[in-house]
């Protein structure tokens, strides 16, 4: 069996006299649905944040694919977040002056794809993820659960190895919640893409392979304990 | 959930045989745990003494089993009534974990534990209804939603509970 893909060990994180992270253990291995649950406050965002390199841990060890993730510069950790990471948060990751085909092809273009082939590859997975025919609207003339797809199509066009969703389906009904997670898993788990997926709902959670819980800024993952 | 009602509902569209009648009911209704034959003649002729079903002919030449039955207008009513009754809420498994974390905080034992044990084997049978639902027409779908919403109702009674240990240690321990 191989190893971990990315591994957090003992993680600290103090946010002026908030402790957000007081000891957080956790590993996510390639092509995995995990799910991080735990009540608000709790730290799960803190940890998505430190896990995707986003947040600087005060202390512990990140270690992505053997590489450590804490020790590189800033400009490889978001070379890093570009090329092997996907992100989909709760709401207003979504550019508005760029029409939802541009906003998928973003993280494409970024990485120096051309045009033609980053919409071509963008318009793919709109049309993957149900919403083909919103590419020339604007998020704001989308709906709520149209703008969670589209956020999904962007998170997964770079083939990510992570996603990290941070409560995707958090602002949407039950019917849209469910459609966007059954299409963000069935899309990453075909993608083998790994998921980290942060809800504190036992529902969303139950589309996850495993799960760990965060509690005052602690968690413990059976998969670490040797 | 009162088979009887059920079958009894099932012939108001119109007479059936028994074994329509069972047919009817596991295409619906079954869940992969089929009706036995024995239990839809049983609850029948139960229906037949209580005047909610008679008997609309016997097939030619056909033995017992190809009785057709009927709804009577006493039986239109009992769906009715049933049908227009809530069911009682039952808050079983509460009761059955709040004893048991009652019983961990008054033993010493960790109450936490007992919750989280709970909350991963309820997630568990969340994952598999998912999987189903996934997998599964728009019948599956609802009835695995109506599940995955009850024990998400638990769950959600083990966080808070969770949340409150510490006070409810105070509260059960002399
Ligand atoms: N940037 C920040 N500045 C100050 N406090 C923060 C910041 N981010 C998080 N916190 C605090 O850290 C704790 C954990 O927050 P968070 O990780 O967002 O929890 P969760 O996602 O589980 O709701 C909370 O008390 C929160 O208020
Ligand atoms: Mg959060």
């Amino acid at each position: 069996m191989t190893g971990p893909l990315l591994v957090g060990r003992d993680l600290h994180k103090t946010f002026g006299a908030t402790q957000a992270l007081r000891g957080a253990d956790v590993s996510v291995r390639a092509g995995e649905v995990l799910a991080v649950m735990g009540p608000s406050g709790s730290g799960k965002s803190t940890l998505l944040h430190c896990l995707a390199g986003i947040v600087t841990p005060d202390s512990g060890s990140i270690e992505y694919q053997g590489r450590d993730l804490v020790a590189m510069s800033d400009a490889e950790r978001s070379a890093l977040r570009r090329t092997d990471f996907g992100f989909v948060f709760q709401f207003g990751q979504l550019v508005p002056e760029l029409t939802c085909l541009e906003n998928v092809a973003l993280p494409l273009r970024l990485g120096g794809v051309k045009r033609k082939v980053a919409e071509a590859k963008a318009r793919q997975w709109l049309e993957r993820v149900e919403v083909g025919e919103l590419g020339a609207r604007r998020p704001g003339d989308v709906s709520g659960g149209q703008g969670q797809r589209v956020a999904v199509a962007r998170a997964l066009v770079g083939d990510p190895q992570v996603v990290f969703a941070d409560e995707p389906t958090g602002a949407l009904d039950s019917l849209n919640g469910e459609t966007v997670m059954q299409l963000l898993t069935e899309a990453a788990r075909s993608a083998n893409a790994a998921v980290v997926l942060v809800t504190h709902e036992a529902r969303v959670a139950a589309h996850s392979d495993r799960e760990i819980v965060v509690r005052d800024g602690t968690a413990t993952d059976r998969e670490l304990v040797s | 959930m009162s088979v009887s009602r059920t079958l009894l509902a099932l012939l108001e569209p119109g007479p059936r045989h028994g074994y329509d009648l069972k047919r009817a009911y596991d295409e619906q209704f079954a869940q992969g745990r089929q009706l036995a034959y024995g239990q839809v003649y049983s609850t029948l002729s139960r229906l037949l003494r209580n005047g909610l079903v008679e008997e609309a002919g016997v097939e030619h030449g056909a033995g017992p089993d190809r009785k057709r039955y009927t709804i009577t207008d006493a039986g239109v009513t009992d769906v009715e009534t049933w049908l227009g009754t809530a069911e009682n809420p039952e808050p079983y498994l509460q009761n059955t974990l709040y004893t048991k974390v009652v019983l961990a905080l008054l033993s010493g034992r960790s109450a936490t534990e007992v919750l989280d044990t709970q909350r991963s084997a309820h997630l568990k049978v969340m994952r598999e209804l998912t999987r189903r639902k996934t997998g599964g027409d728009l019948a599956d779908q609802l009835i695995c939603d109506h599940a995955l919403f009850h024990l998400e109702a638990d769950l959600r009674w083990l966080e808070l509970t969770a949340a409150r240990l510490d006070a409810l240690a105070e509260v059960v321990r002399p």
